[in-house]
Protein backbone atom coordinates (compact mmCIF):
# COMPACT_ATOMS: atom_id res chain seq x y z
CA UNK A 1 0.00 0.00 0.00
CA UNK A 2 1.33 3.43 -0.89
CA UNK A 3 2.16 6.03 1.75
CA UNK A 4 -0.31 8.80 0.84
CA UNK A 5 -3.15 6.28 0.61
CA UNK A 6 -2.38 4.92 4.04
CA UNK A 7 -2.14 8.39 5.54
CA UNK A 8 -5.41 9.62 4.04
CA UNK A 9 -7.26 6.48 5.07
CA UNK A 10 -5.98 6.81 8.62
CA UNK A 11 -6.89 10.49 8.62
CA UNK A 12 -10.46 9.80 7.50
CA UNK A 13 -10.81 7.08 10.11
CA UNK A 14 -9.43 9.34 12.84
CA UNK A 15 -11.80 12.18 11.96
CA UNK A 16 -14.86 9.91 11.79
CA UNK A 17 -13.96 8.22 15.04
CA UNK A 18 -13.18 11.50 16.78
CA UNK A 19 -16.63 12.90 15.90
CA UNK A 20 -18.37 9.74 17.06
CA UNK A 21 -16.38 9.50 20.28
CA UNK A 22 -17.23 13.12 21.09
CA UNK A 23 -20.89 12.58 20.27
CA UNK A 24 -21.07 9.40 22.35
CA UNK A 25 -19.42 11.09 25.34
CA UNK A 26 -21.47 14.27 25.13
CA UNK A 27 -24.57 14.91 27.22
CA UNK A 28 -26.62 14.72 24.01
CA UNK A 29 -25.75 11.03 23.56
CA UNK A 30 -29.24 9.84 24.40
CA UNK A 31 -30.99 12.24 22.06
CA UNK A 32 -32.73 10.54 19.19
CA UNK A 33 -30.94 12.53 16.54
CA UNK A 34 -27.51 11.60 17.91
CA UNK A 35 -28.42 7.94 18.17
CA UNK A 36 -29.26 8.13 14.47
CA UNK A 37 -26.33 10.31 13.51
CA UNK A 38 -23.55 8.19 15.01
CA UNK A 39 -24.14 5.01 12.95
CA UNK A 40 -24.64 7.16 9.83
CA UNK A 41 -21.27 8.87 10.36
CA UNK A 42 -19.68 5.47 10.94
CA UNK A 43 -21.19 4.12 7.71
CA UNK A 44 -20.10 7.17 5.71
CA UNK A 45 -16.57 6.87 7.12
CA UNK A 46 -16.36 3.26 5.95
CA UNK A 47 -17.68 4.19 2.50
CA UNK A 48 -15.13 7.00 2.22
CA UNK A 49 -12.30 4.69 3.23
CA UNK A 50 -13.50 2.13 0.68
CA UNK A 51 -13.55 4.80 -2.03
CA UNK A 52 -10.08 6.06 -1.09
CA UNK A 53 -8.57 2.60 -0.92
CA UNK A 54 -9.82 1.65 -4.38
CA UNK A 55 -8.83 4.95 -5.97
CA UNK A 56 -5.41 5.38 -4.40
CA UNK A 57 -4.04 1.85 -4.20
CA UNK A 58 -4.83 0.94 -7.78
CA UNK A 59 -7.10 -2.00 -6.99
CA UNK A 60 -8.90 -2.67 -10.24
CA UNK A 61 -12.44 -1.21 -10.06
CA UNK A 62 -13.52 -4.40 -11.80
CA UNK A 63 -12.58 -6.45 -8.77
CA UNK A 64 -13.82 -4.00 -6.16
CA UNK A 65 -15.91 -1.15 -7.57
CA UNK A 66 -15.79 2.02 -5.42
CA UNK A 67 -19.07 3.22 -3.88
CA UNK A 68 -19.33 6.11 -6.33
CA UNK A 69 -19.28 3.69 -9.24
CA UNK A 70 -21.96 1.53 -7.58
CA UNK A 71 -24.15 4.58 -6.97
CA UNK A 72 -23.71 5.59 -10.60
CA UNK A 73 -24.65 2.11 -11.77
CA UNK A 74 -27.61 2.07 -9.40
CA UNK A 75 -28.94 5.38 -10.69
CA UNK A 76 -28.27 4.42 -14.29
CA UNK A 77 -30.08 1.08 -14.25
CA UNK A 78 -33.19 1.84 -12.25
CA UNK A 79 -35.54 0.27 -14.86
CA UNK A 80 -33.64 -3.04 -14.79
CA UNK A 81 -33.42 -3.02 -11.01
CA UNK A 82 -37.15 -2.32 -10.75
CA UNK A 83 -38.06 -5.20 -13.06
CA UNK A 84 -35.76 -7.53 -11.11
CA UNK A 85 -37.28 -6.32 -7.86
CA UNK A 86 -40.80 -7.06 -9.11
CA UNK A 87 -39.83 -10.52 -10.33
CA UNK A 88 -37.90 -11.64 -7.26
CA UNK A 89 -39.31 -9.73 -4.32
CA UNK A 90 -42.93 -9.07 -5.26
CA UNK A 91 -43.73 -12.22 -7.25
CA UNK A 92 -41.28 -14.69 -5.72
CA UNK A 93 -40.64 -13.69 -2.12
CA UNK A 94 -43.91 -11.98 -1.16
CA UNK A 95 -46.19 -14.58 -2.76
CA UNK A 96 -44.27 -17.38 -1.12
CA UNK A 97 -44.25 -15.55 2.21
CA UNK A 98 -48.03 -15.16 2.18
CA UNK A 99 -48.60 -18.79 1.10
CA UNK A 100 -46.21 -20.11 3.76
CA UNK A 101 -47.81 -17.93 6.41
CA UNK A 102 -51.35 -19.07 5.55
CA UNK A 103 -50.30 -22.74 5.54
CA UNK A 104 -48.53 -22.32 8.88
CA UNK A 105 -51.65 -20.73 10.39
CA UNK A 106 -53.89 -23.48 9.03
CA UNK A 107 -51.66 -26.29 10.32
CA UNK A 108 -51.18 -24.60 13.69
CA UNK A 109 -54.90 -24.09 14.27
CA UNK A 110 -55.68 -27.67 13.15
CA UNK A 111 -52.98 -29.17 15.37
CA UNK A 112 -53.91 -26.91 18.24
CA UNK A 113 -56.96 -29.03 19.13
CA UNK A 114 -54.67 -31.89 20.09
CA UNK A 115 -51.97 -31.59 22.72
CA UNK A 116 -50.41 -34.76 21.32
CA UNK A 117 -49.84 -33.24 17.87
CA UNK A 118 -48.58 -29.98 19.35
CA UNK A 119 -45.91 -31.79 21.33
CA UNK A 120 -44.78 -33.48 18.12
CA UNK A 121 -44.87 -30.38 15.92
CA UNK A 122 -42.75 -28.16 18.17
CA UNK A 123 -39.52 -30.23 18.10
CA UNK A 124 -39.94 -31.43 14.50
CA UNK A 125 -40.69 -27.90 13.28
CA UNK A 126 -37.78 -26.45 15.22
CA UNK A 127 -35.52 -29.11 13.75
CA UNK A 128 -36.71 -28.40 10.21
CA UNK A 129 -36.22 -24.66 10.71
CA UNK A 130 -32.50 -25.26 11.34
CA UNK A 131 -31.97 -27.26 8.15
CA UNK A 132 -30.54 -25.81 4.92
CA UNK A 133 -33.93 -25.82 3.17
CA UNK A 134 -32.68 -23.59 0.31
CA UNK A 135 -31.26 -26.85 -1.07
CA UNK A 136 -34.72 -27.86 -2.30
CA UNK A 137 -34.50 -25.07 -4.88
CA UNK A 138 -33.19 -27.24 -7.77
CA UNK A 139 -35.98 -29.76 -7.16
CA UNK A 140 -38.71 -27.14 -7.19
CA UNK A 141 -37.28 -25.44 -10.26
CA UNK A 142 -37.51 -28.79 -12.03
CA UNK A 143 -41.10 -29.38 -10.90
CA UNK A 144 -42.63 -25.96 -11.29
CA UNK A 145 -40.56 -24.44 -14.07
CA UNK A 146 -38.05 -21.64 -13.87
CA UNK A 147 -40.46 -18.73 -13.45
CA UNK A 148 -41.49 -17.16 -10.15
CA UNK A 149 -43.83 -20.01 -9.13
CA UNK A 150 -40.93 -22.28 -8.19
CA UNK A 151 -39.31 -19.47 -6.18
CA UNK A 152 -42.56 -18.79 -4.34
CA UNK A 153 -42.77 -22.50 -3.48
CA UNK A 154 -39.20 -22.56 -2.10
CA UNK A 155 -39.92 -19.43 -0.05
CA UNK A 156 -43.20 -20.90 1.23
CA UNK A 157 -41.42 -24.02 2.52
CA UNK A 158 -38.60 -21.97 4.04
CA UNK A 159 -40.85 -19.58 5.98
CA UNK A 160 -43.39 -22.26 6.92
CA UNK A 161 -41.44 -23.89 9.76
CA UNK A 162 -40.26 -20.85 11.76
CA UNK A 163 -43.74 -19.31 11.54
CA UNK A 164 -45.43 -22.60 12.46
CA UNK A 165 -43.23 -23.18 15.50
CA UNK A 166 -43.81 -19.65 16.74
CA UNK A 167 -47.60 -19.84 16.31
CA UNK A 168 -47.80 -23.20 18.07
CA UNK A 169 -45.54 -22.00 20.89
CA UNK A 170 -47.50 -18.76 21.14
CA UNK A 171 -50.86 -20.51 21.36
CA UNK A 172 -49.58 -22.40 24.40
CA UNK A 173 -48.57 -19.20 26.15
CA UNK A 174 -51.70 -18.54 28.19
CA UNK A 175 -51.87 -19.36 31.87
CA UNK A 176 -54.38 -21.79 33.36
CA UNK A 177 -55.89 -18.87 35.26
CA UNK A 178 -56.62 -16.93 32.07
CA UNK A 179 -58.16 -19.97 30.39
CA UNK A 180 -60.26 -20.67 33.47
CA UNK A 181 -61.55 -17.13 33.36
CA UNK A 182 -62.72 -17.68 29.78
CA UNK A 183 -64.42 -20.89 30.88
CA UNK A 184 -66.27 -19.11 33.67
CA UNK A 185 -67.51 -16.69 31.00
CA UNK A 186 -68.90 -19.74 29.17
CA UNK A 187 -66.63 -19.12 26.16
CA UNK A 188 -66.27 -21.96 23.66
CA UNK A 189 -63.07 -23.11 21.93
CA UNK A 190 -63.27 -20.61 19.08
CA UNK A 191 -64.17 -17.68 21.32
CA UNK A 192 -61.25 -18.52 23.60
CA UNK A 193 -59.02 -18.80 20.55
CA UNK A 194 -59.93 -15.45 19.03
CA UNK A 195 -60.39 -13.42 22.19
CA UNK A 196 -57.64 -14.76 24.41
CA UNK A 197 -55.12 -17.16 22.92
CA UNK A 198 -54.52 -15.63 19.50
CA UNK A 199 -53.97 -12.10 20.86
CA UNK A 200 -51.72 -13.55 23.56
CA UNK A 201 -49.74 -15.41 20.89
CA UNK A 202 -49.13 -12.29 18.78
CA UNK A 203 -45.66 -11.43 20.16
CA UNK A 204 -44.51 -14.96 19.27
CA UNK A 205 -46.19 -14.90 15.87
CA UNK A 206 -44.61 -11.60 14.92
CA UNK A 207 -41.24 -12.89 16.04
CA UNK A 208 -41.65 -15.74 13.54
CA UNK A 209 -42.91 -13.38 10.84
CA UNK A 210 -39.88 -11.12 11.30
CA UNK A 211 -37.40 -14.00 11.05
CA UNK A 212 -39.24 -15.16 7.94
CA UNK A 213 -38.87 -11.87 6.02
CA UNK A 214 -35.12 -12.34 5.68
CA UNK A 215 -35.52 -16.03 4.87
CA UNK A 216 -38.02 -15.16 2.14
CA UNK A 217 -35.55 -12.86 0.37
CA UNK A 218 -32.72 -15.38 0.69
CA UNK A 219 -34.91 -18.15 -0.70
CA UNK A 220 -36.14 -16.12 -3.65
CA UNK A 221 -32.67 -14.90 -4.62
CA UNK A 222 -30.79 -18.17 -4.13
CA UNK A 223 -33.46 -20.23 -5.93
CA UNK A 224 -32.79 -18.15 -9.03
CA UNK A 225 -29.21 -19.39 -9.09
CA UNK A 226 -30.71 -22.74 -10.16
CA UNK A 227 -32.60 -21.46 -13.14
CA UNK A 228 -34.77 -18.46 -13.87
CA UNK A 229 -36.17 -16.49 -16.76
CA UNK A 230 -33.82 -13.73 -17.92
CA UNK A 231 -34.99 -11.42 -15.17
CA UNK A 232 -34.71 -11.38 -11.40
CA UNK A 233 -32.21 -10.37 -8.76
CA UNK A 234 -30.61 -13.79 -8.37
CA UNK A 235 -30.37 -14.17 -12.14
CA UNK A 236 -28.77 -10.72 -12.45
CA UNK A 237 -26.32 -11.44 -9.65
CA UNK A 238 -25.16 -14.76 -11.07
CA UNK A 239 -24.86 -13.53 -14.68
CA UNK A 240 -23.20 -10.25 -13.68
CA UNK A 241 -20.70 -12.15 -11.57
CA UNK A 242 -19.97 -14.28 -14.62
CA UNK A 243 -19.36 -11.16 -16.75
CA UNK A 244 -17.35 -9.50 -13.97
CA UNK A 245 -19.83 -6.62 -13.87
CA UNK A 246 -19.52 -6.37 -10.11
CA UNK A 247 -20.95 -2.85 -9.92
CA UNK A 248 -24.25 -4.34 -11.09
CA UNK A 249 -24.01 -7.06 -8.42
CA UNK A 250 -23.49 -4.40 -5.75
CA UNK A 251 -26.44 -2.42 -7.09
CA UNK A 252 -28.64 -5.53 -6.75
CA UNK A 253 -27.34 -6.04 -3.21
CA UNK A 254 -28.30 -2.45 -2.39
CA UNK A 255 -31.80 -3.25 -3.67
CA UNK A 256 -31.88 -6.43 -1.57
CA UNK A 257 -30.76 -4.47 1.50
CA UNK A 258 -33.43 -1.81 1.01
CA UNK A 259 -36.12 -4.43 0.34
CA UNK A 260 -35.05 -6.53 3.34
CA UNK A 261 -35.05 -3.71 5.84
CA UNK A 262 -38.31 -2.28 4.45
CA UNK A 263 -40.12 -5.61 4.73
CA UNK A 264 -38.77 -6.15 8.22
CA UNK A 265 -39.69 -2.60 9.16
CA UNK A 266 -43.20 -3.09 7.79
CA UNK A 267 -43.76 -6.25 9.85
CA UNK A 268 -42.30 -4.54 12.93
CA UNK A 269 -44.63 -1.58 12.36
CA UNK A 270 -47.70 -3.84 12.20
CA UNK A 271 -46.41 -5.63 15.30
CA UNK A 272 -46.29 -2.34 17.17
CA UNK A 273 -49.92 -1.68 16.23
CA UNK A 274 -51.13 -5.17 17.15
CA UNK A 275 -49.15 -5.84 20.31
CA UNK A 276 -49.15 -2.34 21.76
CA UNK A 277 -50.03 -3.88 25.13
CA UNK A 278 -46.88 -6.01 25.37
CA UNK A 279 -44.04 -4.89 27.72
CA UNK A 280 -41.48 -5.04 24.88
CA UNK A 281 -43.38 -2.29 23.05
CA UNK A 282 -43.27 0.21 25.91
CA UNK A 283 -41.33 3.32 25.12
CA UNK B 1 -39.11 -38.49 26.73
CA UNK B 2 -42.86 -38.10 26.80
CA UNK B 3 -42.71 -36.22 23.52
CA UNK B 4 -41.00 -39.12 21.74
CA UNK B 5 -44.28 -40.68 20.60
CA UNK B 6 -45.71 -37.40 19.23
CA UNK B 7 -42.45 -36.72 17.37
CA UNK B 8 -42.47 -40.19 15.84
CA UNK B 9 -46.11 -39.71 14.85
CA UNK B 10 -45.35 -36.46 13.02
CA UNK B 11 -42.32 -37.97 11.29
CA UNK B 12 -44.36 -41.01 10.28
CA UNK B 13 -47.12 -38.76 8.92
CA UNK B 14 -44.60 -36.85 6.80
CA UNK B 15 -43.17 -40.13 5.47
CA UNK B 16 -46.66 -41.45 4.60
CA UNK B 17 -47.52 -38.25 2.71
CA UNK B 18 -44.21 -38.50 0.87
CA UNK B 19 -44.74 -42.16 -0.10
CA UNK B 20 -48.29 -41.44 -1.29
CA UNK B 21 -47.15 -38.42 -3.31
CA UNK B 22 -44.66 -40.54 -5.23
CA UNK B 23 -47.45 -42.23 -7.22
CA UNK B 24 -49.09 -39.20 -8.89
CA UNK B 25 -45.79 -37.35 -9.21
CA UNK B 26 -44.13 -40.16 -11.17
CA UNK B 27 -47.12 -41.60 -13.02
CA UNK B 28 -46.55 -39.81 -16.33
CA UNK B 29 -42.93 -40.96 -16.49
CA UNK B 30 -43.92 -44.48 -15.43
CA UNK B 31 -46.64 -44.67 -18.08
CA UNK B 32 -44.22 -43.61 -20.82
CA UNK B 33 -41.68 -46.17 -19.63
CA UNK B 34 -44.31 -48.94 -19.33
CA UNK B 35 -45.51 -48.30 -22.87
CA UNK B 36 -41.95 -48.59 -24.18
CA UNK B 37 -41.71 -51.90 -22.33
CA UNK B 38 -44.85 -53.13 -24.08
CA UNK B 39 -47.33 -52.89 -21.22
CA UNK B 40 -50.91 -51.72 -21.72
CA UNK B 41 -51.39 -48.09 -20.72
CA UNK B 42 -54.87 -46.66 -20.67
CA UNK B 43 -54.77 -43.46 -22.69
CA UNK B 44 -52.58 -44.87 -25.39
CA UNK B 45 -50.71 -41.84 -26.75
CA UNK B 46 -48.44 -39.60 -24.64
CA UNK B 47 -50.37 -36.63 -26.01
CA UNK B 48 -53.65 -37.89 -24.54
CA UNK B 49 -51.92 -38.59 -21.24
CA UNK B 50 -50.77 -34.96 -21.09
CA UNK B 51 -54.42 -34.03 -20.52
CA UNK B 52 -54.61 -36.21 -17.38
CA UNK B 53 -53.48 -35.10 -13.95
CA UNK B 54 -51.03 -37.34 -12.12
CA UNK B 55 -53.81 -38.55 -9.86
CA UNK B 56 -56.24 -39.21 -12.74
CA UNK B 57 -53.65 -41.21 -14.63
CA UNK B 58 -52.87 -43.24 -11.50
CA UNK B 59 -56.56 -44.16 -11.07
CA UNK B 60 -56.74 -45.16 -14.72
CA UNK B 61 -53.63 -47.37 -14.41
CA UNK B 62 -53.83 -48.96 -10.99
CA UNK B 63 -51.59 -51.79 -12.12
CA UNK B 64 -48.68 -49.46 -12.80
CA UNK B 65 -48.53 -48.04 -9.28
CA UNK B 66 -45.76 -50.37 -8.01
CA UNK B 67 -43.61 -49.29 -10.95
CA UNK B 68 -43.69 -45.63 -9.85
CA UNK B 69 -41.37 -46.58 -6.99
CA UNK B 70 -38.67 -48.11 -9.15
CA UNK B 71 -37.89 -45.44 -11.76
CA UNK B 72 -34.22 -44.69 -12.36
CA UNK B 73 -34.80 -40.98 -12.72
CA UNK B 74 -38.03 -40.22 -10.86
CA UNK B 75 -39.51 -36.75 -10.50
CA UNK B 76 -40.02 -37.53 -6.84
CA UNK B 77 -37.86 -40.38 -5.56
CA UNK B 78 -39.38 -42.51 -2.83
CA UNK B 79 -37.76 -42.56 0.62
CA UNK B 80 -36.23 -45.98 0.09
CA UNK B 81 -34.55 -44.83 -3.14
CA UNK B 82 -33.02 -41.81 -1.41
CA UNK B 83 -31.92 -43.98 1.50
CA UNK B 84 -30.43 -46.50 -0.94
CA UNK B 85 -28.51 -43.81 -2.81
CA UNK B 86 -27.23 -42.37 0.46
CA UNK B 87 -26.16 -45.79 1.73
CA UNK B 88 -24.34 -46.41 -1.51
CA UNK B 89 -22.54 -43.05 -1.63
CA UNK B 90 -21.78 -42.78 2.07
CA UNK B 91 -21.01 -46.29 3.24
CA UNK B 92 -20.01 -48.26 0.17
CA UNK B 93 -17.61 -45.83 -1.51
CA UNK B 94 -14.04 -45.10 -0.60
CA UNK B 95 -14.10 -41.79 1.30
CA UNK B 96 -11.51 -40.24 -1.01
CA UNK B 97 -13.55 -41.01 -4.12
CA UNK B 98 -15.39 -38.26 -5.98
CA UNK B 99 -18.49 -40.44 -5.79
CA UNK B 100 -18.45 -40.44 -2.03
CA UNK B 101 -20.77 -38.10 -0.16
CA UNK B 102 -18.38 -38.25 2.79
CA UNK B 103 -15.74 -36.63 0.61
CA UNK B 104 -18.12 -33.92 -0.58
CA UNK B 105 -19.44 -33.45 2.92
CA UNK B 106 -15.95 -32.92 4.29
CA UNK B 107 -15.21 -30.29 1.63
CA UNK B 108 -18.28 -28.31 2.72
CA UNK B 109 -17.90 -29.01 6.43
CA UNK B 110 -14.24 -27.97 6.62
CA UNK B 111 -15.04 -24.58 5.04
CA UNK B 112 -18.02 -24.22 7.39
CA UNK B 113 -15.98 -24.95 10.51
CA UNK B 114 -13.03 -22.71 9.57
CA UNK B 115 -15.42 -19.87 8.74
CA UNK B 116 -17.44 -20.42 11.89
CA UNK B 117 -14.30 -20.32 14.03
CA UNK B 118 -13.16 -17.06 12.42
CA UNK B 119 -16.61 -15.49 12.53
CA UNK B 120 -17.37 -16.33 16.15
CA UNK B 121 -13.93 -15.27 17.40
CA UNK B 122 -14.19 -11.88 15.69
CA UNK B 123 -17.80 -11.58 16.81
CA UNK B 124 -16.97 -12.18 20.45
CA UNK B 125 -14.07 -9.70 20.34
CA UNK B 126 -16.26 -7.04 18.76
CA UNK B 127 -18.99 -7.68 21.35
CA UNK B 128 -16.50 -7.12 24.18
CA UNK B 129 -15.44 -3.87 22.49
CA UNK B 130 -19.05 -2.77 22.09
CA UNK B 131 -19.87 -3.35 25.74
CA UNK B 132 -16.81 -1.42 26.92
CA UNK B 133 -16.82 1.46 24.47
CA UNK B 134 -19.87 3.61 24.09
CA UNK B 135 -18.79 5.18 20.80
CA UNK B 136 -18.27 1.72 19.34
CA UNK B 137 -21.64 0.60 20.64
CA UNK B 138 -23.46 3.54 19.06
CA UNK B 139 -21.59 3.24 15.76
CA UNK B 140 -21.57 -0.51 15.14
CA UNK B 141 -24.56 -1.98 16.94
CA UNK B 142 -27.29 -0.52 14.68
CA UNK B 143 -25.47 -1.96 11.65
CA UNK B 144 -25.07 -5.37 13.29
CA UNK B 145 -28.80 -5.46 13.99
CA UNK B 146 -29.72 -4.17 10.53
CA UNK B 147 -27.57 -6.87 8.94
CA UNK B 148 -29.99 -9.47 10.31
CA UNK B 149 -32.80 -8.08 8.16
CA UNK B 150 -30.77 -8.10 4.96
CA UNK B 151 -30.14 -11.16 2.76
CA UNK B 152 -26.34 -10.80 3.05
CA UNK B 153 -26.08 -14.33 1.67
CA UNK B 154 -26.51 -12.69 -1.75
CA UNK B 155 -22.93 -11.43 -1.45
CA UNK B 156 -21.64 -15.01 -1.66
CA UNK B 157 -21.10 -15.37 -5.44
CA UNK B 158 -19.28 -12.06 -5.60
CA UNK B 159 -16.91 -12.89 -2.76
CA UNK B 160 -15.91 -16.10 -4.54
CA UNK B 161 -15.16 -14.20 -7.75
CA UNK B 162 -13.41 -11.30 -6.02
CA UNK B 163 -11.12 -13.59 -4.10
CA UNK B 164 -10.61 -15.65 -7.23
CA UNK B 165 -9.25 -12.53 -8.93
CA UNK B 166 -6.58 -12.36 -6.27
CA UNK B 167 -5.78 -16.01 -6.86
CA UNK B 168 -7.43 -17.27 -3.67
CA UNK B 169 -9.51 -20.36 -4.29
CA UNK B 170 -10.81 -23.47 -2.61
CA UNK B 171 -11.63 -23.46 1.06
CA UNK B 172 -10.89 -19.88 2.03
CA UNK B 173 -13.52 -17.92 0.03
CA UNK B 174 -16.23 -20.27 1.30
CA UNK B 175 -14.91 -19.88 4.84
CA UNK B 176 -15.11 -16.08 4.50
CA UNK B 177 -18.79 -16.37 3.59
CA UNK B 178 -19.45 -18.73 6.51
CA UNK B 179 -17.52 -16.34 8.75
CA UNK B 180 -19.55 -13.24 8.02
CA UNK B 181 -22.82 -15.17 8.21
CA UNK B 182 -21.98 -16.45 11.71
CA UNK B 183 -20.35 -13.16 12.77
CA UNK B 184 -23.44 -10.96 13.17
CA UNK B 185 -25.64 -13.34 15.20
CA UNK B 186 -22.73 -13.86 17.60
CA UNK B 187 -22.13 -10.11 18.00
CA UNK B 188 -25.79 -9.43 18.73
CA UNK B 189 -26.19 -12.41 21.10
CA UNK B 190 -22.95 -11.83 22.97
CA UNK B 191 -23.66 -8.12 23.52
CA UNK B 192 -27.07 -9.05 24.87
CA UNK B 193 -25.46 -11.64 27.15
CA UNK B 194 -22.69 -9.36 28.44
CA UNK B 195 -25.36 -6.81 29.32
CA UNK B 196 -27.67 -9.34 30.99
CA UNK B 197 -26.42 -8.93 34.60
CA UNK B 198 -28.90 -6.65 36.33
CA UNK B 199 -28.22 -3.55 38.41
CA UNK B 200 -28.41 -5.50 41.65
CA UNK B 201 -25.64 -7.89 40.59
CA UNK B 202 -23.45 -5.06 39.32
CA UNK B 203 -23.97 -3.22 42.60
CA UNK B 204 -22.96 -6.27 44.55
CA UNK B 205 -19.64 -6.37 42.68
CA UNK B 206 -19.17 -2.70 43.40
CA UNK B 207 -19.64 -3.30 47.13
CA UNK B 208 -16.95 -6.00 46.80
CA UNK B 209 -14.73 -3.25 45.32
CA UNK B 210 -14.26 -5.34 42.17
CA UNK B 211 -12.40 -3.71 39.30
CA UNK B 212 -14.03 -3.49 35.92
CA UNK B 213 -11.90 -6.32 34.55
CA UNK B 214 -12.87 -8.51 37.51
CA UNK B 215 -16.47 -7.60 36.81
CA UNK B 216 -15.98 -8.72 33.23
CA UNK B 217 -14.35 -12.07 33.99
CA UNK B 218 -16.42 -13.02 37.01
CA UNK B 219 -19.86 -11.69 36.16
CA UNK B 220 -20.40 -10.48 32.59
CA UNK B 221 -18.60 -13.26 30.76
CA UNK B 222 -20.23 -16.17 32.63
CA UNK B 223 -23.61 -14.44 32.29
CA UNK B 224 -23.18 -14.25 28.52
CA UNK B 225 -22.66 -18.00 28.05
CA UNK B 226 -26.33 -19.03 27.61
CA UNK B 227 -26.82 -16.24 25.04
CA UNK B 228 -23.61 -17.23 23.32
CA UNK B 229 -24.76 -20.81 22.81
CA UNK B 230 -28.06 -19.65 21.35
CA UNK B 231 -26.06 -17.55 18.88
CA UNK B 232 -23.70 -20.43 18.12
CA UNK B 233 -26.61 -22.60 17.07
CA UNK B 234 -27.96 -19.93 14.73
CA UNK B 235 -24.45 -19.17 13.49
CA UNK B 236 -23.42 -22.72 12.67
CA UNK B 237 -26.51 -23.44 10.57
CA UNK B 238 -26.10 -20.10 8.80
CA UNK B 239 -22.44 -20.94 8.18
CA UNK B 240 -23.35 -24.29 6.62
CA UNK B 241 -25.97 -22.72 4.35
CA UNK B 242 -23.37 -20.14 3.37
CA UNK B 243 -20.80 -22.76 2.42
CA UNK B 244 -23.37 -24.71 0.38
CA UNK B 245 -24.66 -21.65 -1.45
CA UNK B 246 -21.08 -20.54 -2.10
CA UNK B 247 -20.60 -23.69 -4.14
CA UNK B 248 -23.60 -23.09 -6.37
CA UNK B 249 -23.08 -20.32 -8.90
CA UNK B 250 -19.36 -20.77 -9.37
CA UNK B 251 -19.17 -24.27 -10.73
CA UNK B 252 -17.37 -25.73 -7.73
CA UNK B 253 -16.42 -29.36 -8.31
CA UNK B 254 -16.77 -30.66 -4.77
CA UNK B 255 -19.08 -30.13 -1.83
CA UNK B 256 -22.76 -30.60 -1.10
CA UNK B 257 -23.72 -27.61 -3.24
CA UNK B 258 -21.74 -28.98 -6.17
CA UNK B 259 -23.45 -32.37 -5.80
CA UNK B 260 -26.89 -30.75 -5.85
CA UNK B 261 -25.95 -28.85 -8.98
CA UNK B 262 -24.51 -31.95 -10.68
CA UNK B 263 -27.67 -33.94 -9.97
CA UNK B 264 -29.72 -31.06 -11.32
CA UNK B 265 -27.74 -30.55 -14.53
CA UNK B 266 -27.32 -34.21 -15.44
CA UNK B 267 -30.97 -34.99 -14.72
CA UNK B 268 -30.16 -37.38 -11.91
CA UNK B 269 -32.54 -36.43 -9.09
CA UNK B 270 -31.29 -39.14 -6.74
CA UNK B 271 -27.91 -37.38 -6.50
CA UNK B 272 -29.59 -34.08 -5.64
CA UNK B 273 -31.86 -35.68 -3.05
CA UNK B 274 -29.05 -37.61 -1.42
CA UNK B 275 -26.90 -34.47 -1.19
CA UNK B 276 -29.85 -32.54 0.23
CA UNK B 277 -30.48 -35.11 2.94
CA UNK B 278 -26.80 -35.46 3.74
CA UNK B 279 -26.61 -31.67 4.17
CA UNK B 280 -29.67 -31.77 6.40
CA UNK B 281 -28.12 -34.52 8.53
CA UNK B 282 -24.88 -32.55 8.79
CA UNK B 283 -26.77 -29.44 9.90
CA UNK B 284 -28.74 -31.44 12.43
CA UNK B 285 -25.57 -33.05 13.79
CA UNK B 286 -23.82 -29.68 14.16
CA UNK B 287 -26.77 -28.18 16.02
CA UNK B 288 -27.03 -31.31 18.18
CA UNK B 289 -23.34 -31.06 19.11
CA UNK B 290 -23.80 -27.47 20.22
CA UNK B 291 -26.95 -28.36 22.14
CA UNK B 292 -25.06 -31.09 23.98
CA UNK B 293 -22.14 -28.73 24.69
CA UNK B 294 -24.60 -26.13 25.92
CA UNK B 295 -26.27 -28.56 28.30
CA UNK B 296 -22.94 -29.80 29.61
CA UNK B 297 -21.44 -26.34 30.07
CA UNK B 298 -24.51 -24.84 31.71
CA UNK B 299 -24.75 -27.78 34.08
CA UNK B 300 -21.10 -27.39 35.06
CA UNK B 301 -21.73 -23.68 35.62
CA UNK B 302 -24.83 -24.39 37.68
CA UNK B 303 -27.07 -22.59 35.21
CA UNK B 304 -28.87 -25.58 33.72
CA UNK B 305 -32.58 -25.18 33.31
CA UNK B 306 -34.23 -27.96 35.28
Amino acid sequence: MTGPALISVLAVWAVGWFINARLAASHLADARIVRLLVPVIFGLTLLLIWELLVRMTGVSPIVLPPPSMIAERFAGSLPILWVDFEQTIVKGAMTGYVIGMICAFAVAVLADRSDFLTRGILPVGGFMAALPIVGIAPIFVKWLGSDWQSKAAVVAVMVFFPILVNIVAGLRDTSAMQRDLMRTYGAGYWQTLFKLRLPAAMPFIFNGLKIATTLALIGAIVAEFFGSPTVGMGFRISTSVGRLALDMVWAEIVVAAIAGSTLYGAVAWVEGRVTFWHPSQRK
Amino acid sequence: MKSLLPILTIVAAILVIWVLAVVPMNMHLTADQAQRDGLVVVPQTPLERQGYSGLGLSVANLGLIPLTYTLDRPRLPSPHQVAGEMWETIALRNVTSRQSLVYHGWVTLSATLVGFAIGTTLGMLLAVGIVHNRAMDMSVMPWAIASQTIPILALAPMIIVMMGQFGIQGLLPKAVISAYLSFFPVVVGMVKGLRSPDAMQMDLLRTYYASSSQGFWKLRLPASVPYLFASFKIGISAALVGAIVAELPTGARAGFGARMLVGDQYGNPLVTWAALFAAAITAAALVAIFTAMERLTLRRMGMAAA
